[in-house]
C-alpha cells in the first residue's frame, strides 16, 4: 500500500533524525566527551521507523543495548535523550541510565537494555497486560541475531504462543553479535524466523534496508496480531554502519564490506531514490528535512552540553518510590 | 620476574596452563572473536584481550567461542568439569551471572556436597567486574558478596598482576569451583610477575600491603589501591595503617584480619558493593564476634550506597568509595575514644 505524502515525509524525517543523532554521537564520542558504552543504530533506521510508525503510545516496545533508534522512532524526546547520553540530570532518565537504559514508559518505550536477551520476556508481560486490557494493543520485542541465541528469548517465544499473547518478536539480523558472525552463532539453517516458526508462530521475513518493505510487512503482522491470533515474529535483514561499540576496529568485516553496505544497503539513500524516482516526493522536500533535522540535532547537542549536571545527592534518589 | 599488565597476567597464565594440561579448556562469548566472519578468527582474544592467540595455539575444541547464552556457557563448564576437564568460562561482564545464576548456584556450587563428596567440579568462572567506566547499572557491578555466600564456591579477587598469575594458576589446579573476579579498571595496571611456571598464590592468605599500628584497613580489588593511597596520606600525619588485601573472600584469612585488629583496635572496611548483606557487613560481624575486646572504636565501613550504579560521571564517582572517604573514616575511628 502506498503511503501518502505526509506519511512519507514523516517517515523520512524520523529515519533522518536517527541517522543524524548517531552520526553526531559518533563524532562526539571520538572527542571523549561522552562517558560509558554507546552502541549506534545507524544503518538500521528503516526497521525501527517502519515498525514504530504503526504504533500508538499504548503499544509497547522493549529495546536492546542498541536502543537509540527504537527510542527515537517510538517518540522519545530528542533533546531529553541527548541530555541523558551526556549524563545530565535534565536527561530522560536524569543521568541515571545513559545510552543503554533510555526509557519513556509513557510513550510505550519500556527501555533500552544492557542485558542481551532480557527484552523478549518483558515484551511478553506487556503483551499479556494488553490482552487483559482488551483494546487491541500489542507489545514488540526488538532482538538482534545475537539475542536470538539466549534461552530467555526461546522461553519468551514459547510462553507467548502458549498464552496467545499479542507479542511480536522483531529480529534485526545485522549479521553480527559483537565480533561474531551470524553464520557461526545461529544454528538453525541460518534463519532466525524459522526458529520462531518452530515454536508455532506465524512468521514474516523482509529486507530491513527497504523502508516500504518493512512498513508493508508490519502492517500485515500487526493486523494479524491485533486480531487476536496470538504472537508473531519477523526477521529483518539489515546492516549496522558503525562498530559494535564506539572504538571497535571491526576486523571481522570483509574487505570493502563497509563501503559496499554504505553504497548498496543504506536505507535512507534507498528511500530517497525510490520516492523521488516514483515522483512521490521532490528532492527539495527531502533536502528541507535534512536541513531541519541537522539543526535540530545540533541544538540538542548544544542543549545537552549546557544542561545541569547531577550532584552527589542525586545518587540516592529514586531507588524506591518511598522508603 | 617479568613486568606485565594485569590483563596479560590473566592471558599468559591461562596460556601456560593450557600448554601444561590438555584438560584445560576455555569457553565464552568472543573468546576467539571473528568466528563465522569474512575477517576470520581474531588474534586479539575477546573484547578484554585476555585470550589472545589461544585459538591459534589450541584449536576450536579447547577454545570454544560460544553464542550469547550465559546459562549454557556456565552449565557447560559444570558438565565439562564433572567429566574430567578443567573449564575456564568467561562472563564478559560479571553482571551477566544474572542470566546464568541457576547453573552457578544450584549446580556447580553444590555438586560435590549433594553427591556425597564423590565428585569434584574444577570449573572456573571468570567474572569481569567493577565500576569506573560509567557503564551504568548492568555493566559495573561487584557481585562478590552473593557468590561468597554460596557454600561450595571459592571466590578470589586479585588486585595485582602477580596475584592474578598466582591465583589463576591455583584456580586452574584447584579441584573446587572458583569464581575468578577480574576488576576491569585494573586491566591496565603493571606489575612484576614471578617467572616460575609453578608459582601459585594459595587461597585464604591475605596480603599486607602497608604496615602500621593505628588502624586496620581491609580491601579487595580496586579498593586496595584506594586504601593504599589513603594510608600514604595518613602516614604523612604520622598515622600508621595496616592495609590488608584479602585476595580471596572464600576462603577468608580470618587470622590476618584478627591479628591486625588486635594490635590496632580500629577497623575500616572498604567495599565497592552496596552495604546491605555485604562483604563489609560480613567482615564487621567477624571482628565484632571474635575481636570485640580489642576494638577501641566502632567499625567503620566505606561502601557504595544502597542504590544501583548510576551512569553519569559525577554520579558514579559519588557512588564509589575513594581515598578521601577512606581517610575520613580512619580519622573518625581514631577520634573515637
Ligand atoms: C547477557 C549479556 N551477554 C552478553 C552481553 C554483551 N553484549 C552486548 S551486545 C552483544 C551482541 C549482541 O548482538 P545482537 O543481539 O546481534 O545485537 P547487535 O549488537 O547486533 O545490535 C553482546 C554479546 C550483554 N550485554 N548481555
Ligand atoms: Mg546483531
Amino acid at each position: 500500500m502506498q503511503l501518502n505524502r505526509t506519511d512519507l515525509l514523516e517517515a523520512y524525517r524520523r529515519m533522518k533524525i536517527i541517522r543524524d543523532f548517531e552520526d553526531f554521537l559518533h563524532d562526539e564520542i571520538a572527542k571523549g566527551e561522552i562517558a560509558g558504552f554507546t552502541h549506534l543504530y545507524a544503518g538500521q533506521e528503516a526497521v525501527a521507523v517502519g515498525v514504530c510508525e504503526h504504533l500508538s503510545d499504548d503499544d509497547k516496545i522493549v529495546s536492546t543495548h542498541r536502543g537509540h533508534g527504537h527510542c527515537l522512532a517510538k517518540g522519545c524526546d530528542v533533546e531529553g535523550m541527548m541530555k541523558e547520553i551526556w549524563g545530565s540530570r535534565e536527561g530522560l532518565c536524569k543521568g541515571k541510565g545513559g545510552s543503554m537504559h533510555i526509557a519513556d514508559v509513557d510513550k510505550g518505550m519500556l527501555g533500552a537494555n544492557g542485558i542481551v536477551g532480557a527484552g523478549a520476556p518483558i515484551a511478553v508481560g506487556a503483551a499479556l497486560a494488553a490482552k487483559l486490557d482488551g483494546k487491541g494493543n500489542v507489545a514488540i520485542a526488538f532482538s538482534g541475531d545475537g539475542a536470538c541465541n539466549q534461552g530467555t528469548t526461546f522461553e519468551a517465544m514459547n510462553m507467548a504462543v502458549v498464552t496467545k499473547a499479542p507479542a511480536i518478536f522483531v529480529f534485526e539480523n545485522n549479521h553480527y553479535s559483537e565480533h561474531t558472525g551470524f553464520e557461526y552463532a545461529v544454528g538453525t539453517d541460518k534463519d532466525i524466523a524459522s526458529r520462531a516458526e518452530a515454536f508455532g508462530m506465524k512468521v514474516w521475513r523482509a529486507d530491513g534496508t527497504d523502508f516500504s518493505s518493512v512498513h508493508d510487512t508490519m502492517r500485515e503482522v500487526l493486523e494479524y496480531v491485533r486480531a487476536g491470533n496470538g504472537p508473531a515474529a519477523v526477521e529483518f535483514d539489515t546492516e549496522r554502519f558503525y562498530g559494535h561499540f564506539e572504538g571497535d576496529p571491526q576486523r571481522y568485516r570483509g574487505k570493502g564490506e563497509l563501503d559496499r553496505i554504505r553504497a548498496e544497503r543504506d536505507c535512507i539513500k534507498k528511500f530517497r531514490e525510490t520516492v523521488t524516482e516514483a515522483k512521490l516526493l521532490e528532492g527539495s522536500d527531502l533536502d528541507k528535512i535534512d536541513a531541519e533535522v541537522a539543526s535540530q540535532i545540533e541544538q540538542a547537542v548544544a542543549a545537552a552540553r549546557a544542561a545541569d549536571r547531577p550532584t552527589a545527592e542525586d545518587v540516592l534518589a529514586d531507588v524506591y518510590i518511598d522508603y | 620476574m617479568t613486568k606485565m599488565m594485569y590483563r596479560d597476567a590473566v592471558r599468559n597464565t591461562i596460556f601456560q596452563e593450557m600448554q601444561r594440561d590438555p584438560n584445560v579448556v576455555v569457553l565464552g562469548e568472543d573468546v576467539v572473536g571473528g568466528m563465522g566472519t569474512a575477517g576470520g578468527p581474531e588474534a586479539i582474544g575477546g573484547i578484554w584481550s585476555t585470550s589472545g592467540g589461544f585459538y591459534e595455539a589450541f584449536g576450536p575444541d579447547r577454545v570454544i567461542d560460544t553464542p550469547i547464552s550465559e546459562s549454557a556457557i556456565v552449565g557447560a563448564a559444570g558438565g565439562l568439569a564433572l567429566s574430567g576437564k578443567r573449564p575456564i568460562a568467561e562472563l564478559m561482564f560479571a553482571d551477566f551471572i544474572g542470566v546464568s545464576l541457576d547453573q552457578i548456584w544450584n549446580q556447580i556450587a553444590k555438586f560435590r556436597y549433594m553427591f556425597g563428596g564423590k565428585t569434584k567440579c574444577p570449573a572456573i568462572i571468570r567474572l569481569i567486574y567493577g565500576a569506573g567506566y560509567n557503564a551504568a547499572a548492568q555493566h559495573s557491578q561487584s557481585p562478590h558478596a552473593i557468590l561468597t555466600g554460596m557454600p561450595g564456591l571459592k571466590v578470589v579477587m586479585p588486585s595485582t598482576p602477580a596475584d592474578v598469575a598466582g591465583m589463576m594458576r591455583q584456580a586452574i589446579r584447584d579441584d573446587d569451583p572458583v569464581i575468578f573476579m577480574e576488576h576491569k579498571a585494573l586491566y591496565g595496571v603493571q606489575g612484576e610477575v614471578p617467572d616460575d611456571p609453578d608459582f601459585v598464590v594459595p587461597f585464604g592468605h591475605a596480603r599486607l600491603t602497608r604496615a602500621g599500628q593505628d588502624v586496620t584497613i581491609l580491601a579487595t580489588g580496586m579498593m586496595v589501591g584506594m586504601a593504599e593511597a589513603a594510608a600514604d596520606t595518613l602516614a604523612e600525619d604520622g598515622i600508621g595503617a595496616d592495609v590488608i588485601d584479602l585476595r580471596s573472600t572464600s576462603p577468608l584469612d580470618e587470622e590476618a584480619i584478627l591479628d591486625s585488629v588486635e594490635v590496632t583496635g580500629r577497623l575500616v572496611i572498604v567495599d565497592e558493593a552496596p552495604p546491605r548483606c555485604s562483604l563489609a557487613t560480613d567482615l564487621a560481624a567477624l571482628v565484632a564476634n571474635k575481636a570485640f575486646a580489642s576494638l577501641r572504636a566502632p567499625i567503620e565501613m566505606v561502601t557504595a550506597p544502597h542504590t544501583p550504579i548510576p551512569f553519569a560521571r559525577e554520579l558514579e564517582s559519588a557512588y564509589l568509595p575513594n581515598p578521601d572517604k577512606i581517610e575520613a573514616a580512619v580519622r573518625k575511628a581514631l577520634a573515637y575514644n
